[in-house]
């Protein structure tokens, strides 16, 4: 979603995205004239007239489970993205029973929060799991 | 799911939906300040947006994504280079 027209995210597509991605961009390119919804977000920025970098994860409750904003010149890292999604469905799955320590993956052990874990995390964990 | 949009020569908008904000009587300046961050664990506010997807025109609802995992971008703009 960006301040750009519609019109303007068909020519953005036709005439470079598709040449990036195969088909083109597969998700919905939304218009937001004037900010309006950025602005309920807390992503637009007044003075630049444009938004930032903001990304919401929300969960299949419309709820709001994570978000990031930088500003323009630094990227996103999707594959960042697509793992806290991977995280949130699990806990979500779990109904809360796990939860996914820093440097989680699919893959790399899940924590179960309860009474016999506290001051115990040092069995379970070590900081190198914190890293790829 | 998204209702397709016809393109005419209006530039067609969307914008939040829903209950507006309470007019609290405060000064515009102030509310100019308040540009706040939505929090997390609470509901992403609703909004309808007009938008370009796979060669047609569409207008998108965020609700209508209810049931699903969602990801939103918002970004600078078009041929910006990041």
């Amino acid at each position: 979603m960006s301040v750009d027209s519609m019109f303007v995210h068909k020519m953005w597509n036709d005439q470079e995205l598709c040449r990036m991605v195969e088909g083109g961009i597969p998700f919905p390119m939304l218009s937001d004239a004037g900010g309006k919804v950025g602005k309920v977000y807390g992503v637009y920025d007044e003075e630049a007239g444009v938004e930032t970098r903001g990304r919401f994860i929300i969960d299949p409750d419309g709820v709001i489970q994570g978000y990031e904003v930088l500003t323009p010149p630094v990227g996103r890292n999707v594959a960042e993205s697509i793992r806290q999604v991977q995280a949130f469905q699990l806990v979500r799955e779990s109904k809360g029973t796990q939860a996914t320590p820093s440097g989680w993956r699919p893959g790399k052990p899940t924590l179960k929060p309860g009474p016999d874990l506290v001051g115990n995390v040092w069995k379970e964990w070590n900081t190198s799991l914190a890293f790829d | 799911m998204a209702e397709q949009l016809n393109a005419g020569c209006a530039r067609p908008t969307g914008g939040p939906v829903g209950e507006a904000p309470a007019d609290t009587g405060e000064k515009q300046e102030e509310r100019k300040e308040a540009s706040k961050m939505v929090l997390i664990g609470r509901k992403a506010p609703d909004f309808t947006a007009p938008g370009f997807h796979q060669g047609k025109f569409v207008n998108v609802k965020l609700s209508e994504y209810l049931g699903k995992w969602v990801l939103l971008c918002f970004y600078p703009g078009d041929f910006t280079f990041v």
